[in-house]
C-alpha cells in the first residue's frame, strides 16, 4: 500500500467500493410507472455547504451516512445512530436535524449545512466555534460538532438568547463528558453576552 | 440482538399526490410503511425488528401539510411537524394544551421533523417488543414484561389484556382531551374517527395501537372549537426532561362557570395502552372550585381500579398528584 495514503483514505476507499458492490445487488430498477408515482432516482444533486454535489444515494441511506462515507465530510459524527444523542446534528434549511435519522433523499431540494461549512473562506472560525475554544467548552470533543450546529441555528433565529433559551436549544445534544455549562458559556459569549 | 449501522435495503416512494400515496399503501398493504418524520421508524429498521419492503414518504404531498382555520375550529395536516404546531399563533391562541404537550416530545431535533400524524400513530415503546421479541404484540403468545422477571416499571396500570404496554404519544392525551377527530383515507374513501376511538387497547387489537387499517393514511386532525381558550393543564413526568417518554402525564381541559368547574376532561398518558380518561374525576370535579382542598377531595378517584404490576406501583400516587396539581387555583 502506498505509504502516503492515510488510513482514513484507505478506509474511505474500501467503503466506497463495498457500496459500489452493494448497489449492484441491492436495488431493483424503478420502472417508468413506479418513477411516475414517486419512486426515487439514485443519482441526485445535493446542496451541501453551498456547493452542489452529485451523488449516488441508496433509497434507504441516511444523511449521516452519505455525508461521512460518500462525501468524506466526517466532521458530522455518528454516536447512537438512532436519534438519541445529537452528535450527528446538521442544519437543513437552517433547522437542526439528526442526520442519522434523516433520509438523504428527503433533503434533495434543500440546503444542508455541516460543521465543515461554517468557517469563512479565509479560515476564520465561526463565532460559535471560536467562543467554544475560548471557553474551553469541549472535553473529548465528540459531541462538539453537533453542539456547534445547534448553537449556530439558535443564534440565527435568536441572536441574543437567554441562558435558559440556550439550554433548551442545546437540549437535544448529549454530552457524555458533561461539559454542558461550558457550552452554555460558549454560546453566551458568541452572542456577545458575557 | 445486534444493532446495525446502516438501514436495510428498502424501496422509497416520495409521491406528490394523496391518491398516489393511497394507491401505494393499498398495493403494499402490510409490507408498506408510511413515513412522516421517520423518528419512530428508523430504529425499527436499523434493529431489523420490522421488515417493510417499501417506505411511502408523505412529506412531498402539500395537501397533507399545514394548519388551517375551519368553520368550527382548526385542521392540522398529518405531516405538520411538532415544531410548526408549537410555533403556530392559531394553536397557541385556542389550543395551547396541544402546544404544551408537543413541546414535551423527545428533543428539539426530533420535534423539528416529527409529524403530528407520526406522533399519534407511533408504536408501543415496550423494550421487549422493541427488541423484536415475539411477544403478543408482535404476534407471539407471551408477554415478557408481565412475567415474574419482567421489567415493567414503565408499563400499564389499566386495561391491559395480555400485553401491558402503554401509549407513548404525548400529543395523544391532549387530542383526546380536546375531543379531536382524526381523518383517515384509503382508496375506498375517507372516515372520521373520534380521537378516543382512534387509540385502541390490546383487548381490541393487540398488534395495533390505533384503529387505522393497513391501507389507510391519517390525513388530518381536526380540533373543534368546543374547548378553544378553555382552562388547560398539561404536565408530563419523565425520568429525564429530554428524549424520554412519560411515566405518567396529564392533559386537562376545563370550562369554568365563575369560580367553579362546569365541565372538564381529564386524560392521563402512560397508564394504559390508550390515553386514559379519568371519568370519575371529571364527574367529581363538576361544581368544585380550583383549590388544594378540591384536589385532595377527588385525587384518589384517579387511580381506582388500577392493577399495578411488579414495578409500577409508583404510578398510582403520581397520577393522583397530577390531578391535585391540575386542580390548584
Ligand atoms: C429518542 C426518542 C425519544 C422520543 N421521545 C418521545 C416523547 O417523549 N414523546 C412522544 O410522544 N414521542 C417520542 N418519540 C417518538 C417519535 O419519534 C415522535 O413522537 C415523533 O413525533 C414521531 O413522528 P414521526 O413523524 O417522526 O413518525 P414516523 O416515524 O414517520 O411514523 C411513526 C409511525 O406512524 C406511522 N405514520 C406516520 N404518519 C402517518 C400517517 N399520516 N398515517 C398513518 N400512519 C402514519 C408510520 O408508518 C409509523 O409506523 C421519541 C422518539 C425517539 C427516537
Ligand atoms: S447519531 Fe444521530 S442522534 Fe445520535
Ligand atoms: S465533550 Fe465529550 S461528549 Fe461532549
Amino acid at each position: 500500500m502506498n505509504p502516503n495514503l492515510s488510513r482514513r483514505h484507505f478506509i474511505k476507499a474500501v467503503i466506497a467500493s463495498s457500496v459500489a458492490a452493494a448497489s449492484h445487488t441491492g436495488i431493483r430498477s424503478a420502472g417508468a410507472q413506479e418513477r411516475h408515482r414517486g419512486a426515487v432516482e439514485r443519482l441526485i444533486s445535493l446542496n451541501i455547504n453551498g456547493r452542489t454535489r452529485r451523488v449516488d444515494v441508496l433509497p434507504q441511506e441516511t444523511l449521516a451516512y452519505t455525508l461521512r462515507y460518500k462525501l468524506g465530510l466526517t466532521g458530522t459524527k455518528i454516536g447512537c445512530n438512532r436519534g438519541e444523542c445529537g452528535a450527528c446534528t446538521v442544519l437543513i434549511d437552517d433547522i437542526p436535524n439528526y442526520s442519522c435519522s434523516t433520509l438523504t433523499h428527503s433533503v434533495r431540494a434543500r440546503g444542508v449545512l455541516t460543521i465543515e461549512g461554517l468557517q469563512a473562506a479565509d479560515g476564520t472560525l465561526h463565532p460559535v466555534q471560536q467562543a467554544f475554544i475560548d471557553e474551553l467548552a469541549p472535553q473529548c470533543g465528540f459531541c462538539t460538532p453537533g453542539q456547534v450546529m445547534s448553537a449556530v441555528a439558535l443564534l440565527k433565529e435568536n441572536p441574543k438568547p437567554s441562558r435558559e433559551e440556550v439550554r433548551q436549544a442545546l437540549s437535544g445534544n448529549l454530552c457524555r463528558c458533561g461539559a454542558y455549562d461550558h457550552y452554555l458559556n460558549g454560546v453566551m459569549r458568541a452572542s456577545g453576552q458575557s | 440482538m445486534p444493532s446495525y449501522d446502516v438501514m436495510p435495503d428498502v424501496q422509497l416512494f416520495q409521491p406528490a399526490e394523496v391518491d398516489d400515496a393511497l394507491n401505494l399503501v393499498d398495493q403494499y398493504g402490510k409490507d408498506g410503511w408510511i413515513l412522516g418524520g421517520g423518528q419512530d421508524t428508523y430504529g425499527w429498521l436499523k434493529d431489523r425488528a420490522k421488515h417493510p419492503t417499501a417506505l411511502i414518504d408523505l412529506n412531498g404531498i402539500e395537501a397533507l401539510h399545514g394548519i388551517r382555520e375551519t368553520v368550527d375550529g382548526i385542521e392540522i395536516g398529518a405531516t405538520t411537524t411538532l415544531r410548526e404546531i408549537i410555533a403556530s399563533p392559531l394553536i397557541n391562541r385556542d389550543f395551547e394544551l396541544l402546544v404544551r404537550a408537543a413541546s414535551r416530545v423527545a428533543s428539539p431535533q426530533i420535534r423539528n421533523v416529527g409529524t403530528l400524524g407520526g406522533n399519534v400513530s407511533q408504536d408501543a415503546r415496550c423494550w421487549y417488543y422493541r427488541r423484536g421479541l415475539a411477544c403478543y404484540r408482535a404476534g407471539g403468545n407471551i408477554c415478557y414484561a408481565d412475567s415474574p422477571q419482567g421489567m415493567n416499571r414503565e408499563h400499564a396500570l389499566f386495561d391491559a389484556s395480555r400485553c401491558v404496554a402503554i401509549s407513548p404519544s404525548d400529543t395523544a392525551t391532549a387530542l383526546v382531551a380536546l375531543e379531536a377527530t382524526m381523518i383517515a383515507r384509503s382508496v375506498n374513501g375517507s372516515r372520521n374517527i373520534a380521537a378516543e376511538d382512534f387509540f385502541v387497547g390490546p383487548a381490541t387489537h393487540i398488534t395495533n395501537m390505533t384503529s387505522l387499517e393497513s391501507d389507510e393514511i391519517l390525513t388530518a386532525v381536526q380540533i373543534p372549537s368546543r374547548w378553544a381558550g378553555s382552562r388547560f393543564y398539561f404536565e408530563k413526568v419523565a425520568d429525564r426532561d429530554v428524549w424520554d417518554f412519560a411515566l405518567v402525564s396529564i392533559a386537562v381541559v376545563m370550562k369554568m362557570d365563575g369560580d367553579t368547574i362546569a365541565k372538564s376532561r381529564f386524560v392521563c398518558g402512560g397508564v394504559a395502552c390508550t390515553p386514559y380518561r379519568l371519568l370519575d374525576v371529571e364527574k367529581a370535579a363538576r361544581g368544585k372550585t380550583l383549590s388544594d382542598e378540591s384536589g385532595d377531595a377527588i385525587a384518589a378517584l384517579a387511580s381506582q381500579g388500577a392493577k399495578p404490576l411488579n414495578y409500577n406501583h409508583f404510578k398510582i400516587p403520581l397520577m393522583e398528584n397530577l390531578v391535585r396539581r391540575a386542580m390548584r387555583g
